[in-house]
């Protein structure tokens, strides 16, 4: 590998970390565990034209789409003369294995040495990648990050459901804001966080509170590449257009993507014969985050007014009818079975946003919609692909055609 | 008046159509006219008309139509998805329909009515349909329906790529070059047509039963209408085209329209569509010029680089004649020894290359002083070989050299040269006086001169007025830059939000500048291009396009006044210092009696069967075209040429015929396709030891491809994929008990890399197969997981999966015997690569490392570039043979792929040997090699190699890799 400015500890008290605009929910309470360990991090939210012209300039331009945003909104952001390249840090995501996802850490680095020698780029991952950085993840940091995850998951559900259908315009939005005030301030201080019993409940309860119209809509289920599946900057604002519209968009949790990483990663152990202590460790790993979601699953089927997380162990034995979970590239055997949970649920209407060209998802999205659709006729399933030269006319034709289906 | 009529208009990308009906639903009304992407004003036009027909009625109203989305939103309307609307109009209008095809602007869509409705519209992708036909006219240099008129008496077929306009477009190219007929051509295009939306739509849906056909293209092509209906299988009563097909969208918008409540008088909508706020997320740009002067100055600056002129009638002396046979124009120059022009031509080819330039040549030669003679010629393009052949031309050069030379001539320093023709972008970089790099672009991104010229037309201007529009434009619109289709679907959303044309234009010259630095030099700073840098190409007169470039790299070039003529110019140039003395040029006499004859054939000489076209000039002269290797050429095959890709492909091929066992206990398929031009020799032994008969599928082809074509689901993903689907018809088709394709997540660890994985469509295909292929099912298609690094894993696996016959016992030992055949083969390829090296060496020839993958030695995959390679005099290995001889070198992204781990190490192998080069074979839509393309060229530019790039698909023309070869080999022989 070539030389690249690293991470030293003493940075964790000198430096600004930037954060990509992935998951705006989630991403602010995982923010404020970093900085109740003296970390300083802000997370972008620059979406003008430039960002996606710096990724052009800057990426291979038949790289993937997400690669391209993101190191486009950090170099846009570089360049913006807002922050001290000097005392100014990246962080990406890396979740290791076979896409090319796992090569965007290091296209951030040939981006960044060309222009910015000096800035570090930190990789937030669980695969032990990059282990010679100062930017570590200690366990209990661990364990707050989950249950951010969970939180962020939860916040995320009832605000989507709240805000298609609030009557006052804003009010989902503002429950939302206390809640993540509220979250934010005990993970930096280590509050009550740990109560989730609780807090589930209050949080249910105050959105459930919120006035909501009782007419019917169509609810449209987004699943897909992680990142174009959540960044408004990467999908045009599908979540807001599906409301404006008059759909209710459903968003599958985030927390369905990491137990699919710790997931597979003992399942490739198993059908490979490879295990290791690194396996085992990553199955117990995820019995404790399973747990954690059927503990937030009862509550909130407890409280029914808001449609609870997929059961994970279901969401497998639903994979299991489609394909093997040995297809663990991207998102894998994940989007098959999110798709036929959206489908069981009544979520007919699925969109699968997803990179041009994106390699796994020729197998796991378009490959597998026809085999979804054969088990639920009534599925109704578009695939549209996001991209720099792709318009927003093309993709929202493309849904407006989903859509005059879905009431057809 | 309560009458209540409803009112449908459909914003189309090219046109509006308004329809009212009344209120039994018949049509009382109906308009058809094109926009030229002044929406709002042409609706609001239509609704003037419909006032004055119906002064004083009320309509309920709605919007359909790609383009009517924002004018909707905008002006308060309500708004239907058009193929929604087209979906009501059958209903009512057909009711017995089994499926209708719509073919509009830009969009393809497909309605299944019976077993289950489904409506389907194209990928962002798979482009282009009457604005594709459009532009294939424009090539031609003919209207739309002229080339439906040439269509109906054609005689034969050519395959064109159907998967998007752009592909198709670099098909047809070669076929006008080579002199096909231009009916047959025309008949083609309308095939691809269909093709694509047979393909790319129905996705394995049969089209069956009486099929509707609408929109603007299928209503007035005949020759596409016949196109469909045949390859259908239709006869006139299953195939329907109603009446009034073009308006039949804007009369489904109107019966929705019928059942919403709320009416307006015309005055109303009059108004909301005049009032209709431009939306205001049109992205823009900076003006081209910020004053006047800043015009002045450009223009007074770009004056000075011209040449001197002679007249043709009173000079006398030597003369040397330049020809640019290119892809869509002809251009000529005829010099005088001290380098002033005599004579220049620059004129679209309209398809006819040979017949303009020898109406040319015959032009120089009858005005031309009887005291000039002609002491040379020379000819470069597309077109060079037939016109050498046909007009009798001293010498014929790659166009590399030629744009070399001219530049030279106007800029000794030169660093970087851009050449902008009507489909290419040819950059090259010079260091130390020689071409150092090349840089073409992709058959996916030609958004080129032709681009332009066909936007213009389709907005109603000529070329030179349309750019001219762009100079002084307020606001240019950001267009993006991405290939043709992709822009065709911007300027759609541009016109949508209101932009003008002005600011199109000026977005257009941007977005081709920026595709070419981007995409096809991928210039990471203007400094990379050195300081001098010269501009050419047709493209490039177009002022606007200058000074996009001049802006984007914030640094003045030079543009030659003779801009579009550098190629000639170059070949000219050549010419005169090459000239012999006298020149060979066909005289006036031979051209008085020039014709010529052209028929097609197909060569029997290989496998390959290439298509091959025979324009015979009399006098026994022929010229053959379309051949790949030297056989077809009517010449014969003078050498064995050392070629790895040759013994490899033949070594696998071998395992087909080898032996089997007497009394087979079973028979098991495996397709000839990705990981099995690896694995092949590992399976066949396994099963071949365990007692079990083993059938390969049928080497690839074309009709292999079209054989599974209805079972692919993802019409992006690369083409040695989708070939795979046929070889997966073709092992159901014989018969075998089960076929074998494991899935694997992990290749063979060759202990070079970071990881080992293979790319998730070689790794997970078989899951796809099984999900997309009706006739497979768990018990005749095995796809077991396993991990080949892992014996143990490996045993294990194969246990489970044959469990049924009772051979446990025996697995072991087949997989040892598997192992040791894998390595084996892979010693063999690396001692034969050992043995083409040596003899290369021996014969002073060049080698190079065609570098791919495994099953880029698939014929029908790499279309035979190995053989253009080795008719060049070089020698050609394996990626694979060569890897193993370097370590990695240091790498600047995760290096975690088998496959592609082995380019970086032939890639550092090539670095230490002086007669090597490196072209590494990507297939299109392989994101990987996003990835390590520019990791390749960086280990290869930095020892001071050259870099090139071939993209490969579906297309089986060689033009753009031919003039790429021939460059690498100009550049190696210097």
């Amino acid at each position: 590998m070539a030389e690249y400015a690293k991470f030293t500890e003493e940075m964790i008290h000198t430096h600004t970390i930037l954060v990509p605009d992935m998951l705006p929910i989630h991403f602010k309470l995982l923010i404020a565990i970093f900085e109740s360990k003296g970390y300083h991090m802000e997370l972008l939210r620059n979406d003008s034209r430039a960002v996606v012209d710096e990724g052009l300039k800057n990426v291979h331009n038949d790289a993937c789409y997400p690669a391209l945003l993101v190191i486009g909104q950090f170099m846009d952001a570089l360049k913006s003369g807002k922050y001290d390249p000097d005392k100014t840090a990246l962080l990406i995501t890396q979740t290791g294995g076979g896409c090319r996802a796992s090569n965007y850490i290091h296209l951030l680095r040939k981006a960044v040495n060309r222009n910015f020698p000096q800035v570090p780029v930190v990789s937030l991952n669980f695969s032990g990648l990059e282990k010679d950085s100062g930017f570590r993840i200690t366990a209990s940091m661990f364990f707050k990050m989950m249950y951010a995850v969970l939180y962020g998951d939860l916040l995320m559900t009832c605000y989507n459901k709240c805000r298609s259908y609030e009557v006052k315009k804003g009010e989902a939005k503002a429950v939302l804001d206390k809640w993540q005030d509220a979250l934010g301030e005990m993970f930096r201080t280590g509050g009550r966080y740990t109560h989730t019993k609780q807090l589930y409940a209050e949080i249910l309860e105050d959105f459930g509170a919120i006035k909501i119209s009782g007419e019917k809509k169509v609810k449209v289920g987004i699943v897909g590449e992680i990142y174009v599946k959540y960044s408004p900057l990467a999908n045009n604002h599908l979540e807001d257009f599906l409301i404006s519209e008059g759909c209710e968009p459903v968003v599958p949790s985030l927390l369905e993507f990491v137990m699919y990483c710790a997931s597979s990663n003992f399942f490739n152990a198993q059908i490979y014969d490879s295990k290791t202590l690194t396996s085992a460790i990553f199955k117990l790993g995820y019995k404790l985050i399973y747990s954690k979601q059927k503990e937030l699953i009862k509550i909130m089927k407890k409280n029914g007014k808001f449609e609870p997380l997929h059961d994970f162990e279901h969401l497998r034995a639903l994979a299991d009818k489609y394909i093997n979970q040995g297809v663990v590239m991207g998102e894998g055997w994940l989007i098959p079975a999110e798709m036929a949970a959206l489908a069981q649920t009544g979520v007919e209407n699925i969109i699968c946003a997803q990179p041009f060209g994106c390699l796994p998802n020729h197998i796991v999205a378009k490959g597998m919609s026809r085999a979804i659709k054969a088990d639920n006729p009534n599925a109704n399933i578009v695939a549209i692909d996001y991209d720099p030269g792709a318009t927003r006319v093309n993709q929202e034709n493309r849904i407006k055609l989903m859509l005059a289906n879905a009431v057809s | 008046m309560a009458n209540n009529y409803s009112l449908g208009i459909d914003v189309g990308s090219t046109t509006v159509k308004t329809v009212i009906a009344d209120i039994s639903q018949n049509i009382i009304y109906s308009r058809y006219q094109r926009h030229f992407s002044k929406v709002r004003e042409t609706v609001a036009e239509q609704l003037i008309l419909i006032r004055d027909a119906y002064p004083n009625e009320e309509f309920s109203v709605c919007i359909t139509g790609s383009a009517g989305l924002g004018l909707a939103n905008s002006a308060g309307l309500q708004f239907v998805q058009e193929v929604h609307a087209a979906f009501l109009a059958v209903h009512e209008k057909v009711p017995d329909a089994d499926a209708v095809i719509e073919l509009g602007g830009e969009d393809a869509k497909i309605i299944f009515l019976t077993g289950g409705v489904e409506q389907r519209m194209n990928g962002s992708c798979a482009g282009g349909t009457g604005a594709f036909i459009d532009q294939m006219a424009t090539l031609l240099g003919i209207t739309a329906d002229q080339l439906d008129e040439l269509s109906l008496k054609s005689q034969k077929i050519y395959p064109i790529a159907s998967r998007c306009g752009v592909f198709a477009k670099s098909d047809i190219q070669p076929l006008l070059n080579q002199g096909a007929m231009r009916e047959d051509v025309a008949a083609s295009i309308f095939q691809a047509v269909v093709d694509q939306t047979v393909s790319g739509l129905a996705q394995g849906r049969a089209i069956e039963g009486k099929v509707l056909f609408l929109g603007g293209p299928l209503h007035f092509l005949k020759g596409l209408k016949r196109a469909f209906v045949k390859t259908l299988g239709l006869d006139e009563s299953s195939a329907v085209f109603p009446e009034d097909g073009p308006v039949f969208v804007a009369y489904g918008c109107a019966l929705h329209a019928a059942r919403l409540g709320e009416r307006h008088t015309i005055d109303e909508l009059i108004s909301k569509v005049k009032n209709a706020a431009s939306a205001d997320n049109i992205i823009t740009g900076e003006p081209l010029f910020s004053s006047k002067d800043e015009y002045d100055e450009f223009i007074e600056r770009h004056k000075k680089f011209d040449l001197g002129y002679a007249d043709i009638r009173t000079y006398e002396g030597d003369a040397y004649l330049g020809i640019d046979a290119g892809s869509t124009t002809t251009k000529l120059v005829l010099i005088t020894e001290d380098g002033r022009i005599l004579y220049h031509h620059y004129s679209s080819n309209q398809g006819q290359p040979l017949d303009k330039i020898a109406a040319q040549v015959k032009i120089i030669r009858e005005t031309m002083n009887p005291n000039i003679t002609i002491k040379g010629s020379a000819v470069t393009g597309y077109g060079e070989d037939l016109i050498m052949a046909g007009l009798s031309v001293d010498f014929g050069i790659v166009e590399t050299v030629a744009h070399f030379k001219a530049a030279s001539y106007f800029c000794p320093e030169v660093d970087f040269i851009i050449d902008i023709g009507g489909q290419d972008i040819k950059c090259f970089k010079i260091k130390n006086h020689s071409i150092d790099s090349i840089m073409l672009n992709e058959a996916c991104s030609s958004g080129c001169g032709s681009f332009i010229q066909t936007f213009a037309m389709a907005l109603g201007y000529d070329i030179a007025e349309f750019s001219s529009l762009g100079l002084f434009a307020e606001h240019p619109v950001d267009l993006g830059s991405r290939c043709t289709v992709f822009m065709n679907s911007s300027v759609k959303q541009a016109q949508k939000d209101g932009a003008a044309v002005e600011d199109i234009s000026a977005g257009l010259s941007s977005s081709i500048i920026k595709n070419a630095i981007y995409k096809v030099i991928r210039a990471n700073s203007p400094d990379e291009l050195g300081k001098n840098i010269v501009v050419q190409g047709g493209t490039f007169l177009n002022d606007a396009v200058l000074r996009s470039f001049e802006k984007e790299l914030g640094r003045n070039v030079i543009r030659p006044a003779i801009s579009g003529l550098m190629g000639a110019f170059g070949c000219a140039l050549y010419a005169k210092e090459r000239s012999e003395g006298a020149s060979r040029l066909i005289s006036l006499e031979e051209l008085e009696k020039f014709s010529y004859t052209s028929k097609s054939a197909k060569c029997g000489g290989c496998t390959a069967n290439c298509q091959l076209n025979i324009i015979n000039f009399g006098k026994g002269r022929n010229f053959i075209s379309g051949n790949r290797c030297e056989k077809g050429g009517g010449k014969a095959k003078t050498n064995k040429f050392p070629n790895l890709y040759e013994y490899k492909y033949n070594s696998i091929i071998a395992l087909k015929t080898a032996e089997q066992p007497k009394q087979p206990i079973g028979k098991v398929g495996m397709p000839l396709a990705l990981s099995f031009y690896e694995q092949l020799p590992f399976w066949r032994t396994f099963f071949n030891e365990l007692g079990f008969e083993t059938v390969i599928s049928e080497e690839s082809s074309r009709d292999m491809y079209y054989l599974g074509q209805h079972t692919i689901p993802s019409d992006t993903v690369c083409y040695p994929a989708k070939l795979t689907h046929g070889h997966i018809e073709n092992l159901l088709d014989k018969g075998v008990d089960f076929i074998f394709y494991p899935c694997m997540s992990y290749n063979i660890d060759e202990g070079e890399s970071d990881n080992h994985f293979n790319c998730p469509v070689v790794a997970y295909y078989p899951e796809l197969l099984t999900a997309n292929n009706p006739r497979l099912n768990g018990e005749n298609f095995r796809h077991p997981y396993m991990d080949m690094n892992n014996r143990k894993n490996v045993i294990r696996v194969m246990k489970q999966t044959l469990k049924h016959y009772n051979i446990n016992g025996k697995i072991a030992a087949a997989v040892d015997k598997a192992y040791e055949a894998y390595y084996c083969h892979q010693a063999d390829i690396s001692q034969k690569a050992a043995e083409i090296i040596s003899q290369a060496r021996k014969e002073k020839r060049n080698i190079i490392v065609l570098a791919g993958r495994p099953y880029h030695i698939d014929r029908e995959i790499n279309h035979g570039i190995h053989k253009l390679i080795t008719s060049l005099g070089m020698a050609v290995v394996t990626e694979d043979s060569v890897a193993q001889l370097a370590h990695t070198p240091k790498l600047g992204v995760l290096n975690q792929w088998t496959y592609h781990s082995r380019l970086y190490r032939a890639a550092q192998y090539v670095t230490t040997q002086p007669d090597m080069q490196l072209i590494q074979l990507v297939s299109f839509g392989c994101g990987i090699d996003a990835v390590t393309g520019d990791e390749v060229r960086n280990i290869l530019e930095n020892a001071g190699k050259l870099y090139t790039q071939l993209k490969i698909d579906e297309i089986n023309n060689l033009g753009a890799a031919r003039i790429r070869l021939r460059s690498l080999a100009a550049a190696m022989g210097d």
